[in-house]
């Protein structure tokens, strides 16, 4: 029998990663006691050197391997690159944060890492078992990750909810794809899928159907409505740092996921999927903005923004063409960097003793630091698309997308949503100037965390002023 | 030109900056300094300005001091800025007013003052983005950016009932401009990929969509002027917004409708404004009369000159929509002279309120006795709201009830009652509050203006008064103008 080693380069930040987690968990049992920070340290590394192989790896052409179950593609390379530099970003927010509680622990840093580890087999896959083999990766260790405090009532009833209505949705995902699978005489290659769908197949109506799960699924790992109802609660239940994770690079993953499976495999059934996304997205925009004005904790209060930003960035995936997919991972890029910013500011707030829940800890902010209550304005503006912050930009380009295919309609109960949108950001600016502080403890954080974060306001503002390099970078992608 | 020198961004960008700058002067502990920078800056913003009225050229039809840079590739937007005989002025008045605002509140704003001043010079610079710009996505970015200054000026420095008035002001705004937004992509999409002005304004269009293009300019414009039925925040922001506030939002902020209007909804889609000319007219006479009945029952002194804005505006959306030289040259002049005008008439009531800490018309009375002087300004602008020919306030009104008679002698009829019941609702809360006996004893305790006031309202009732006597130089850099967009409205783009 011969035996042909696959061809591993494209793989290599993946095995380097899987290398170094293996490395920090071992590093952890043996010196953790004297080097406390030594799995930090080992997961930002890690990190950084799947940056630096990306980045030197990098090669325009795409490249299949391990029998064109994995691929190495532009898209990949961009999407990998940003969630490296978001987990990164995340490890710095957060690790203050979970060593007050107690949780700065070699599990936790190799679970961020295996879900890293997961999201980046999702963006390179090329084949049904490799997505989902992806997927599951990263989802247990979400799972964990929420479970993480596990003398913590919510949290572990959110962990539940999660795990239970999780495996629910990967059921649904892997029966689409059987269906799928059946459907189109046994093509599990997503290249093979396209083929099939494209040259017609003899039982379109299972394929459609299989379509319906394939899209229940996505929906679930995309939290939009209706498939929504775990967000607010794992938001509320989880500690906070644990839910900046769920709610950023993940994100960037759920995209490559949707342009792997639907755009690239199911790419000749659009006109069936962007009547079902259409649905969806005008439900998400109407659940999450409405119901978003009811809380009053932000958590739960971003969970269902986070609702309503994914049924917007939805609109883009609907156009059905380069442009729109451009227009959607530059929404999704923007969204992640608001939302690390924004969880930032939740942690930079919260001290050993006090957790921020309630939006009225937010009062008063502009008494207590105007430094870090004008970072906040800058996240909350975006977040409600105004201008000059890149958050307009955002919606710009998705709303260009799909008024450019013809669906204005789409596009005007978007702004109107939108607008909806807009009350409850604005509240938060209301209570951070218009109001009296209730505590007035000092902010004082860490060096890095206070740099990190102004930065990161400072990202907001000034790609609002300047987005070309980023469009270009999302163009480039997906070109 | 000053050999190409970019004379317009520097309007733009240089109180902004400096409005940074204050900010930068940080808590209460610097507000001299604070104060003194904000001064500085928006005295050097004016100054920067006027080489913009001494280098135009009003014989030229089109675009001058134009800059032109690629700002975003992607959807190829451009930082286009350039000004006509319409933009000129308001850059002018936008200029002239932020010094004054800046004054007005030296001695009352004593919390945060350096975020006070530093919002109206950055509300300045952006409004001059907004006058100046050619793209409609620049347009709509300092469109928007305009709204937070304002949010917070009324939010934090506002009377009672501000969070209200502030989260109303700014979701009426942006409920309009995001359908002006839409209606932008679609013009970018039926241009062929273009976010140019004027590039719209050449761009032909069948007549459905350009009634629903006019219809997303109107939600967004006739927010802003605000238009009867949409006007409701109007009143509740101007009470509850700080002096200042009010002074700038009836001065300025007002008048990016009416600009709107100019640069947008006509040229772009003349069609639709001739089909909808009549609704038009319809609603600027209800503001104009019905709003005008509404003002005369106010209790509250803010309230009244609130109402009074509205029904001087309602004048501004009658001119426009007559088509004709006229029409829309006596439009500008009453934009420009009310914003001389409702400025100095919410400063007066400032003046009151910083020694009484009430609006409330009955709680005056016998004000004359003293303050005499104060007496005096307020008689001089009280006038001039009411229409009395020598100010300001007559000429705009009497050029479009001219115009108005051409068309139709009924529109003429019912906008001319506003020199009625304008003079009505003014000059009665003008007795109650100034003349008579003293009323009670607080007002037995106010003291006379101060040279710091006398200083602002010396110079607001010379504009006011050199406008009214002596409008050529205003007529003049507009003309050109106004004409050539006429003419453009006469082409039709079906």
């Amino acid at each position: 029998m011969n035996f042909l080693l696959p061809n591993l380069v494209p793989a290599y930040p993946e095995i380097f990663l899987l290398i170094m987690v293996c490395v920090a968990l071992l590093a952890e049992l043996l010196v953790g006691d004297k080097l406390p920070y030594i799995s930090y340290l080992l997961s930002q590394i890690a990190l950084f050197g799947c940056a630096f192989i990306t980045f030197f790896t990098f090669s325009p052409e795409v490249v299949y391997t391990f029998s064109g179950m994995f691929v190495d593609d532009t898209l990949a390379d961009i999407l990998k690159m940003i969630v490296y530099i978001t987990v990164s970003i995340f490890l710095v927010y957060s690790h203050k944060y979970v060593a007050m509680r107690d949780m700065f622990s070699g599990e936790f840093f190799s679970l961020v890492l295996f879900a890293t580890l997961g999201m980046m087999v999702m963006i390179s896959a090329n084949h049904f078992l490799t997505l989902y083999l992806g997927l599951e990766l990263l989802s247990l260790s979400l799972y964990a990750m929420v479970a993480l405090r596990r003398d913590s009532v919510v949290a572990t009833e959110a962990a539940m909810k999660f795990f239970i209505l999780g495996a629910l949705a990967s059921g649904f995902l892997l029966y689409g794809m059987s269906l799928v699978y059946g459907a189109t005489g046994g093509a599990l290659d997503i290249t093979r899928v396209a083929e099939m769908i494209q040259g017609g197949v003899d039982n379109p109506k299972v394929l459609v159907v299989g379509l319906v799960f394939i899209i229940a699924g996505i929906s679930f790992k995309l939290s939009v409505a209706p498939f929504h109802m775990w967000v607010p609660d794992v938001y509320h239940g989880a500690p906070t740092a644990v839910v900046l994770f769920i709610g950023s690079a993940p994100k960037i993953a759920a995209f490559g996921f949707i342009m792997r499976l639907l755009v690239e495999g199911m790419g000749g059934m659009a006109a069936d999927w962007q009547e079902m996304l259409i649905i969806i997205a005008v439900l998400s925009m109407l659940v999450g903005n409405f119901a978003a004005i009811a809380q009053t904790n932000i958590k739960r209060m971003l969970a269902y923004s986070t609702i309503s930003h994914m049924g917007f960035m939805l609109l883009g995936i609907i156009s059905a063409d380069s442009n729109g997919y451009s227009s959607a991972m530059f929404y999704m890029i923007v969204y992640v960097v608001i939302t690390l910013g924004t969880f930032g500011m939740i942690m930079l707030l919260s001290r050993k003793e006090y957790e921020v829940e309630k939006i009225d800890d937010f009062k008063g902010l502009n008494k207590r630091s105007p430094w870090y209550a004008f970072i906040t304005l800058l996240f909350m503006l975006s977040l409600a698309g105004i201008p000059p912050t890149v958050g307009f930009y955002a919606k710009l380009s998705v709303l260009q997308a799909v008024m450019g295919v013809g669906y204005i309609w789409l596009a005007i109960i978007a702004v109107l949503f939108s607008l909806v949108g807009a009350f409850y950001y604005l509240r938060i600016v209301k209570l951070m100037y218009f109001d009296e502080p209730e505590s007035d403890a000092a902010i004082a954080p860490a060096g890095d965390v206070g740099l990190l974060i102004s930065t990161n306001g400072m990202a907001v503002l000034i790609l609002g002023i300047f987005p070309q390099t980023l469009m270009t970078l999302c163009f480039y992608a997906l070109h | 030109m000053l050999f190409g020198f970019p004379l317009i961004s520097l309007v733009i960008w240089l109180p902004i900056l400096i409005g940074i700058l204050v900010f930068a002067t940080g808590g209460d502990n610097n507000a001299r300094l604070a104060k003194w920078v904000a001064l500085i800056g928006s005295i050097m913003g004016l100054l920067v300005a006027i080489p913009l009225y001494m280098q135009f050229d009003p014989t030229m039809v089109g675009m001058q001091f134009v800059e032109y840079h690629t700002w975003i590739e992607s959807f190829n937007i451009h930082y286009h800025l350039g000004i006509d005989g319409i933009s000129m002025p308001l850059i002018l008045l936008n200029c002239f007013i932020t010094p004054l605002v800046v004054i007005a509140g030296w001695q009352v704003i004593n919390n945060r003052v350096s975020q006070y001043m530093g919002a109206f010079l950055v509300m300045s610079g952006i409004v001059n983005g907004v006058f100046s710009s050619l793209d409609a996505i620049l347009f709509y970015v300092f469109w928007e950016a305009s709204l937070i200054p304002m949010f917070l000026i009324i939010g934090v420095w506002g009377g009672p009932n501000r969070v209200y008035a502030a989260i109303k002001f700014f979701l009426y705004t942006l409920m309009g401009s995001l359908l002006m937004l839409v209606a932008f992509i679609y013009l970018y999409n039926v241009s062929g990929g273009s976010f140019s002005i004027l590039d719209y304004h050449k761009l032909s269009l069948p007549l459905t969509p350009q009634i629903l293009i006019f219809i997303a300019f109107l939600i967004a414009f006739a927010v802003k002027v605000p238009m009867w039925p949409v006007h409701t925040w109007l009143p509740d922001a101007h009470v509850e917004a700080p002096t200042g506030g009010s002074v700038v939002l009836a001065a300025i902020l007002l008048k990016l409708g009416g600009y709107g209007f100019l640069r947008y909804s006509l040229p772009i889609v003349p069609d639709a404004s001739e089909y909808l000319s009549g609704m038009m007219i319809g609603l600027s006479l209800i503001a104009v009369v019905y709003i005008g009945l509404i003002a005369l029952v106010q209790a509250d002194m803010k309230k009244l000159i609130a109402y009074s804005s509205v029904s001087h505006m309602g004048f501004v959306t009658l001119g426009f929509f007559l088509f004709s030289s006229y029409g829309i040259e006596g439009a500008m002049v009453q934009m420009i002279s009310h914003g001389f005008i409702s400025g100095a008439m919410f400063l007066c009531v400032g003046v009151m309120y910083d020694r009484l800490h009430s609006r409330q018309i009955s709680d005056y009375g016998g004000v004359a006795n003293k303050m005499p002087v104060f007496a005096a300004f307020f008689m001089l602008f009280a006038m001039a709201n009411a229409g009395l020919p020598g100010t300001s306030g007559f000429v705009g009104e009497f050029m479009v009830i001219m115009a108005a008679i051409e068309t139709n002698f009924w529109y003429a009829f019912c906008a001319a009652t506003t020199l009625i019941f304008g003079a009505a609702y003014t000059l009665w809360m003008y007795k109650r509050v100034i003349f008579g006996a003293v009323a009670n004893a607080k007002v037995e305790t106010l003291n006379d203006v101060s040279y710091r006031e006398i200083f602002i309202l010396t110079i607001l009732a010379v504009a006011v008064l050199w406008i009214g006597l002596y409008p050529l130089p205003l007529t003049e850099v507009m003309h050109a103008t106004v004409d050539d967009l006429l003419a453009h409205l006469s082409r039709s783009k079906l």
